[in-house]
């Protein structure tokens, strides 16, 4: 089972874990990513490319679905204005057992990180920007080639 | 041949525009060919694509290299380097 979801809505982790566990397996691994404060940073904004995201996150999620032979692959992504401390991503892997469960759960976002087309924008006060790709995020998809 | 450009994060605030379709001579075979064409048609193009080390491409939703042939794209996106997750 994959499930790909790209919204503007709050990420409800109750809702997405009985997704996980309803596949049916030994093992759910997650990761849930949230939006730091950086250096003050006020509101951070997601942009993303209609048609090609959903695309690329169901090519990671079955990249990992064929790898590790998973029961159930799951990634859902906020877009759009969101703040501190919300949710802006999570990744679930269900496999018979954990160490498939977790390297797979690695595997999910190191690679969407690399390979789905979203871009941030921080707002601090009255000041926006751009936000840089990061090197490091390249080694850590890198890894899993 | 027309071909539907779409931009994303700071190349669609350059640009000031998110798409716009284009009609590339003939002599445009690679998508680098189409940044340098496409720069020189206007200022803020020029200033979105002056740096083509911070540009990436897809072709029909494809990420693809910038030395790649547009071939019959019907829509081509240049963007900066993601930054999801």
């Amino acid at each position: 089972m994959i499930h790909i979801s790209v919204q503007q809505s709050a990420i409800d982790i109750a809702t997405e874990m009985a997704r996980a566990e309803a596949a049916g397996a030994g093992a759910v691994a997650t990761f849930t990513g949230l939006v730091r404060a950086d250096d003050g940073v006020g509101t951070l904004e997601l942009e993303h490319y209609p048609g090609a995201t959903e695309a690329a996150l169901l090519k990671v999620a079955e990249g990992a679905v064929a790898r590790w032979t998973l029961s159930a692959a799951i990634i859902v992504h906020r877009v759009g204005p969101m703040h501190p401390g919300e949710r802006i991503v999570f990744v679930a892997a269900t496999a018979a057992h954990r160490g498939a469960a977790l390297e797979a759960c690695a595997y999910l976002i190191d690679r969407l990180k690399t390979d789905a087309p979203f871009w941030k924008r921080e707002t601090r006060g009255d000041a926006s920007s751009w936000v840089e790709a990061r090197d490091n995020d390249h080694a850590a998809a890198a890894r899993w080639e | 041949m027309t071909i539907r450009m779409v931009y994303f994060a700071w190349v669609r605030e350059r640009i000031g525009t998110g798409e716009e379709t284009i009609d590339p001579p003939a002599s445009v075979v690679t998508v680098a060919d189409l940044i340098d064409w496409l720069a020189k048609t206007s200022a803020p193009h020029a200033e979105a694509f002056e740096n083509r080390a911070r540009l990436r491409a897809a072709i029909d939703q494809d990420f693809v290299a910038l030395d790649t042939p547009i071939g019959a794209a019907q829509e081509i996106a240049i963007f900066p380097p993601v930054t999801g997750g």
